[in-house]
Order: C-alpha cells, then structure tokens, then sequence
C-alpha cells in the first residue's frame, strides 16, 4: 500500500534532523496559523496562489529563493563549523549526515535559490521592461513557478521523511547507482530536479517568447534595455542545456529503477558518459545564472551613473558570444578523465576565449562609470562588490583553464573557493542588487539604505573571511566534501573559514532586519513617483507598484533607454494636458491549473520516490485531469473598460505629477 | 497574452515577415509591436519543439555511444525486423497526411472531417504503437529486454521515449477531438490544434532519424 514507506523513514534517533525539521514544521504551522486565523488565507488564494500575473508570480519566484537560501546557507554554516571542529576528532556531525548536509547544500543553492532568484526577476521585469502586459503564456508561467516549488517542497521533505542524497550536488555514478546508494536520498534527488526541471523549461520557453514577440511598438532589438538581452541570452540557453539534464536524470532513474544498463560497471554501461552528459548541462547552467547578473549591474551601473550603457552594441555582442561559447567548455570539468592531451588543450583554450567576452563586459561597466555622475547607493555597492570580486573568481578560473595546473587543483578546496567566488561575487551579488534596485517597483517604497549598506559589508568581508583561506587549502591539498582531517595546517584556515560564514550570517540577519525595518517604515519609504532612483527603461515610466495591466496605454518607443527620452524630452504623458486616448483592456484571468497541477504532481513524486505505485497513477490522472478542466474554461479573460482604465491612469498621473511638482518647487 | 490586445489589425501581416517584424504600416521604427496571439502561440510551440528535439538528441548521443557494448549479448543486427519497421514507417507517415488533413478541416471549420481525419491519424498511431509494443515484448521474451546490456538500454530507451510521445500525443488528440465536439473551433481551440500538428509532425521528423540511426544504421552487419 505504500511501497517503501514505513515509519522507520522518519530519523527519531538523529536530534540534528529532527530538531530543525521539527522548528521549520512550527514555523510554517505558525504562518498557517497566522494566515487563516488573521483570514488572509481568500486574500492569498485569489491574488497570489492562484495569480497568473507575471509580476506576482515573480515576486513569488523570489521569495521562494529567499527561504530556500536560509536552508541552503544553514547547511553552509554547519559545514563550516563540521571542518573547523574536526580536526582529529569526529566533529559534530557523522559522515552519513555531513555527506547529505554538502549535496543539498548544493542542489538548494542552485536549483532552488540562484534559478528561482533569476527567473523571479526576470519575469517581474522583462514585460516591463519591454513595455507590454505580460508574457507570453501566463497561466503556463505559474505552473512553471509552481512546479519550481515542487521540486524545492521534496528536497525538504527529504529532511524529515527518508534521507538526501550523499553523492555531492550532481549524482555521479557509479555512486549514484542502486548498487552503492541503495536508499531514497539519490531518487529524491533525481525526482525533485525532473520536475523543477520541467518547470524552469517552461519558464525559459515562455520569456524566449516573449523577448523575440511580445514587445512593445518600435522596441526593436538593439533598442531593449541590457536587461532584457541577457535574459533572452539565458533563456535560449536553458532551452537548449535543460532537455540534456532531463535526459541524463532519466537515464539514471532507469538505471535505478529498472535495472538499465547506461552508467552501471556492469553490461557495457560507461561512467564516464555521465560526466559529459550532465556538464553539457552543467557548463551552460553556470552561465544561466550569471547572465541574468550581468544584465542586472548593467541597469544598475548604467543608472546609478547618470549614463546610458557604454559600449551596448559590444556588450549584445558580448552577451551572445558567451551563450554560444558555453556550450563549448563542458570538458574542462573532467580534465583529469583522460581524453588526452589535444582535448584538453582544445578545452582548456576554449574556456579561456570566454574570459575576452566577460572582460568586454567588464571593462564596459567601468566606462560606464567614468566620467558619470556615481551615486554609491546600495544597488551599486553590490555592483562595484561585484566586479571587484568576480574578477578574482574568472581569473582563478581562467587559472584552472590550464589542464596541468586543473590535474593539481581537481577536486580541490581550491576549486571550492573559486565556484562560491563566482557563484556569489557574480549571482548572488547580482540577485541582491536586483532586490534592491526593482522591490520599490514592486511595493511602492525603498529598501532600508542604512541596513542594506550594513548587510553588504558583511556579505562582502564575510565571502573574503570565508573563501580566501580555502584557496590556500586548496593549494595545500586539502580535497573538497571531507568529514574530518588530521593536517595541523589546515586547521587555523577553516577556523578562519568558519569566522568568515559567521560575517555572512551577520549580513543575511541584517537582510532580514532590513526587510522588516523597511515594511514597518513603508509610508517613510514610500515612492509615488514610480521612479525613486531616475531610471532609464521603461519599467519607470509607470507606477509603483505596476497596475495589473503594467501600461494603461503601451509606450511607444523611438531609441535606447526608452523613459529617459520620454522623460528629458519632455512627451510623458503626465506632463502633456491632452487627455490619451484609452481602451479597454483583456487580462487573463486567474487560474488555480498551475497549483493545482504542482499539487499533483508533488503527490506523484513523493510517490515515485517510496513506490507507491497507485499514488503514481492516480497523481498522474489528476494533474491530466486539470489541464482539460483548464483546456474546458469559456470565460480565459476579463475586460477592464476604457473609461476604467482611464480613471485608473489618470489618477496615478496625478498623483505623480503633484509628486514631481513638489520637487521642483523644493529645488 | 494580454498585451496582444495591441493593434491586432497590423499584427498579422508584420508577424508574419519574421523575426524582424518589417517595417510595420510605413512607420520605419523596425518593430510594429506584440505579435497576435495566434503567432505567439505557434512560436514558443515551436521553441519545445526545438528543447524537446535536444533531449531526443542526448538520447541518440548516448545511444551512438553505446552501440557496440553488447556485452556479448544480441546486436542490432541480430534483432531488427525491417519488414516491421518498414510498416511502423508507412503507418507514422500516413498519420501525418491525415494529421494534415485534419489541420485543413480545422481551418475551414469543417467539424465532421476534422473528427474523421483525426481519428484516421489516431487510428494510424495506435497501430505504430501495437506494433512497436508487440516488438519491444518480443524482444523481452527473446531474452534481449533493456537489462541485458547497455546498446539494448540504449535502444530502449530512444524507441521507448518516441513511443511515449506519440502515446501522449494520442491522449492530446484524443482530447482535441473532444473539445471540438463540445466547444467547436473557437479561436483558442484552433491555437491548440496548431500546436497538436505542430507536435505530430515533430514525431515524424524524429522518426525518421530513429528509423535511420537506429533500424537502418543498425541492422547493416
């Protein structure tokens, strides 16, 4: 009746598991509880659950990663203090269990905080940014999200009922084989990632559609803000690498659950196919992640410098160079597999060109900055952290480039430091400037500035406490994922380590400081001209937060940074007196398919996990089941009426031109 | 799917000059503005497709890898019927005809022949995949199932993963009939005809490299 399951899946005699499960259990009854007693719980389900609107479902996407960097960064620190105590002893925590706490610390960090984090943004911004009402497929974009949150709500599930996975964040057989990883951990693994994966497919197909269709009148190519060339850059790639890591996830479930032969020991089977399988995916996907960055400290550079991008047309360039270029290095990360001198060479220099296009990009922020008038508000501080940062990380990178110097540091804490160098330096640094810079779009008011200064320092002396010692572990041959040690010289470097987590966790308290802080202090905060930090693309040109059709009247757009010119040549419409010519408007109304459709498809996952054959099946039923239901609806869109839509637009030009006016008399 | 509401009236036409969009009823600003519906539809279609061919590609990749490892057991060779494949191939390409028929009966909003035409094309897959079924089973029974060696997991799954799709393409057929029985060919419904062709047609391209890579390729000594 239920397969696998017996409630000796649940881990009673481990305090370490049990105690945090059962605290993250309170903390979601406590917000249930909140919810439903306060009656939020209509308010949630009508505007938010059930929302298909691109700039709920991306502040959705957001929050998601959010939580999930706070299970992610818990791992981190106990790792850190696992190392920093273990020397010559055991630590705090048994092999089996460390080895769980560094796979999900690397599945969550990327699969369920930097994608989430990226695709949240750019599904808030891009419509905006390209001027028109949403994206291409709404409806589908919610059951990405939600189907996103599937995949995260199994890896937790994970901590309380069964185990995780012990094989490092990507399975490598033969480990990952039934043979030597004969519990649930490895399939709730694969189970998770092939439906989150399927969700982030739908994402990337949705906003390459919208990028190449669905933009507003005269937003040609080469007049999109950055923003949104980076997002169609990441987008064709998670297109074209996903499908790969779909592929190879299957081939290792039929491995495992069917006795397949395509990475076993046994019957032909090759390991090493794996490898360059799941990097094929694995190369691109770093990049899928730090395009989005790249695009985001455009905006942000650019605007907080008073100057349009420089060098654009090199930075598309660019853009599309390193999209391509990706698919081309996957090798690099298996030099010491044995595919000979001339590959390796071949790779080795390949990864190397990638370093001209990302020093393009570099040397063009500055430019930007030069000669500009530089406001060091939090946005940039992140920015300039940036660059500082992710050129330490591409240069040890372009250092590990070099196959011999790659046979020495393989597998090495010195490899360890330069992914978070780069991962954090580029994506993170990047997620919390876009945070920072779109939440007053958003919400209607600021961030705190004074805490998100704070939190930025620590964040920044933190990751260098932390991640410089392990370069130098690294070269002192420390090797990645080890439970304890009996070097003496590596102690005091993990001690430091250690410290440096401790600086980060001070920032990712006064992250949360700041957003409380900041929610309390709203009408302080508060934002009415839509524009608080005199920005450039269109997402400015209307209010915060946006109503739901974004654009009462779709801009019309002649050349680059699109509101600027509507701003500084005087055509806003809210300075005009002549009243616009307003229609109405369809927008797509709210539909529960993508929950309702994550909800079954969680059922069959858990199910596949335990071999609960029937809960498979009847989950299977069910999320079919809801897309003909879907499929069924006669009413897909409601009207708002001109002459509301006009009341609407109006009003908020008001309030903005009363706004601006104030201003003006004060200077 | 909102923002198409945006002058339809020269969507059409500039969509249809591609990516570009043309230079859009004499304006020379390059791009005339949101795509209707209908083309936007049938683009991001058109990019699954593409990502859907991808994970096809892995599977042929791996396949390709794993072609000689036997592991002392039967090779293509020993194992493939051509007569067999040969039908599979004439019944995947006639459904295609069929499914094309049916996309003109949808067009000219032709009720019976659409639901004639698609349950022909439905008719026609359920037979590629009796046939597909009755030779995987007999291969299973001949002691050369997925388990045997890594060529034959390889095989397996590559056919194995086609079969799913034209089994899933059956239910969305299904499903399609259905819908034009009860709602008729409203617009969205026509969007969704669009994308099933789209997905039929698809299947056949994809067979055809199967029915090379794998049955022709394979079978040579």
């Amino acid at each position: 009746m239920l397969g696998k399951l017996s409630w000796s899946a649940i881990p009673f005699d481990q305090p370490i598991p049990m105690i945090a499960s059962g605290v993250v259990a309170l903390a979601i009854l406590a917000i249930l509880a909140w919810v439903v007693v306060r009656g939020h719980l209509p308010y949630l389900w009508r505007e938010w659950i059930t929302s298909v609107d691109h700039k709920r479902i991306g502040v959705m996407y957001t929050l998601l990663a959010m939580v999930m960097l706070l299970r992610g960064f818990a791992d981190a620190i106990m790792m850190r203090l696992q190392q920093s105590l273990a020397f010559q002893g055991q630590g705090f925590l048994p092999p089996e269990h460390y080895n769980q706490i560094f796979s999900a610390h690397g599945t969550i960090m990327i699969f369920f905080v930097a994608m989430p984090f990226m695709i949240g943004l750019m599904n808030f911004v891009v419509p905006l940014q390209l001027g028109v009402r949403d994206v291409a497929f709404p409806t589908l974009n919610s059951v990405g999200f939600w189907l996103t949150c599937t995949g995260a709500l199994l890896v937790n599930i994970s901590l309380v009922v069964g185990e995780f996975a012990r094989t490092g964040w990507l399975p490598y057989p033969p480990l990952s084989e039934l043979a030597y990883s004969p519990g649930v951990g490895v399939d709730y693994y694969l189970w998770s990632l092939e439906i989150a994966g399927v969700g982030t497919l739908v994402a990337g197909i949705n906003l390459v559609t919208t990028v190449l269709k669905v933009r507003t009148k005269g937003m040609s190519y080469l007049r999109m803000p950055m923003f949104c060339w980076t997002t169609l850059a990441t987008n064709l790639l998670i297109v074209a690498a996903f499908p790969i890591l779909t592929a190879t996830l299957a081939m290792l479930l039929l491995d495992r659950y069917l006795g397949f032969h395509f990475f076993t020991n046994e019957a032909g089977g090759n390991v090493m196919m794996f490898m360059n399988l799941i990097w094929a995916w694995g190369h691109p996907e770093v990049y899928i992640l730090v395009l989005p960055a790249f695009g985001i400290f455009s905006e942000v550079i650019s605007t907080f410098s008073g100057k349009p991008l420089f060098g654009y047309r090199s930075m598309v360039a660019a853009t599309m160079a390193i999209c391509i270029l990706s698919f081309m290095v996957w090798l690099h990360h298996f030099f010491t597999m044995g595919a000979g001198a001339d590959v390796n060479a071949i790779f080795g220099i390949a990864t190397m060109i990638i370093a001209v296009p990302t020093g393009v990009k570099v040397f063009n922020w500055l430019f930007t900055m030069y000669g500009g008038k530089v406001r060091f508000q939090t946005p940039l501080l992140w920015s300039i952290g940036f660059m500082v940062t992710f050129i330490i990380g591409g240069m040890t990178g372009v250092l590990m480039a070099v196959p011999p110097v790659a046979f020495v540091l393989h597998n090495s804490l010195f490899l360890v430091a330069h992914f978070h160098n780069v991962i954090i330096g580029g994506v993170l640094f990047g997620a919390f400037a876009g945070y920072t810079y779109w939440f007053p779009k958003a919400f209607g008011f600021k961030l705190h500035e004074g805490l998100g200064r704070a939190a930025f320092w620590c964040w920044l002396v933190g990751f260098y406490v932390a991640f410089m010692p392990l370069y130098v572990l690294g070269l002192l041959g420390m090797t990645r994922r080890m439970q304890h040690y009996d070097v003496p010289q590596w102690h005091p470097w993990l001690i430091v380590a250690a410290c440096g987590a401790g600086l980060i966790f001070c920032g990712i308290m006064l992250q949360i400081a700041q957003l409380v802080v900041s929610i309390r202090q709203r009408e302080k905060l508060r934002d009415e001209t839509g524009d608080p930090w005199d920005g450039r693309s269109l997402e400015w040109a209307t209010a915060s937060p946006p109503l739901a059709f974004n654009f009462a009247i779709l801009p019309d757009v002649s050349g680059g940074d699109a509101y600027w010119a509507l701003k500084y040549r005087d055509t806003e419409p809210s300075k005009s007196d002549e009243k616009p010519d307003y229609e109405a408007i369809e927008i797509p109304r709210n539909s529960a398919t993508g929950f309702v459709c994550a909800f079954f498809a969680t059922l069959m996952g858990f199910a596949l996990i335990w071999h609960i054959w029937w809960l498979v099946a009847a989950g299977a039923v069910g999320a079919f089941a809801t897309f003909v239901v879907f499929a069924w609806r006669d009413h897909v869109e409601d009207i708002i009426p001109a002459d509301e839509v006009a009341r609407i637009d109006l009003g908020n030009q008001a309030r903005r031109r009363a706004v601006l006016g104030a201003g003006a008399a004060a200077r | 799917m909102s923002a198409v509401t945006f002058t339809s009236a020269q969507g059409d036409a500039q969509a249809l000059r591609g990516l570009d969009g043309g230079g859009g009823s004499g304006s020379s600003r390059g791009w005339g503005g949101p795509a209707p519906k209908r083309i936007v539809t049938g683009y991001g279609f058109w990019i699954f497709i593409l990502s859907d061919m991808i994970m096809f590609a892995a599977f042929f990749a791996t396949y390709a890898v794993l072609l000689g490892q036997t592991a002392g057991g039967p090779s293509g060779h020993d194992l493939f019927n051509l007569r067999n494949v040969a039908i599979e191939t004439a019944l995947l390409l006639a459904s295609s005809f069929t499914c094309g028929l049916a996309s003109i009966a949808a067009d000219v909003r032709n009720k019976i022949w659409f639901q004639v035409a698609m349950a022909v094309t439905c008719a026609l897959g359920l037979g590629f995949l009796a046939i597909e079924g009755r030779e995987f089973a007999d291969l299973v029974a001949r002691g050369a199932g997925p388990t045997r060696s890594a060529f034959l997991s390889a095989f397996f799954t590559l056919v194995g993963c086609h079969g799913l799709h034209v089994s899933a393409g059956i239910l969305w057929l299904l499903t399609m009939m259905a819908q034009v029985f009860a709602k008729g060919f409203r617009e969205d419904i026509q969007r969704r005809i669009l994308c099933f062709a789209l997905f039929w047609h698809a299947l056949d391209i994809i067979w055809i490299a199967v029915f090379t890579v794998v049955y022709l390729l394979g079978s040579a000594k």
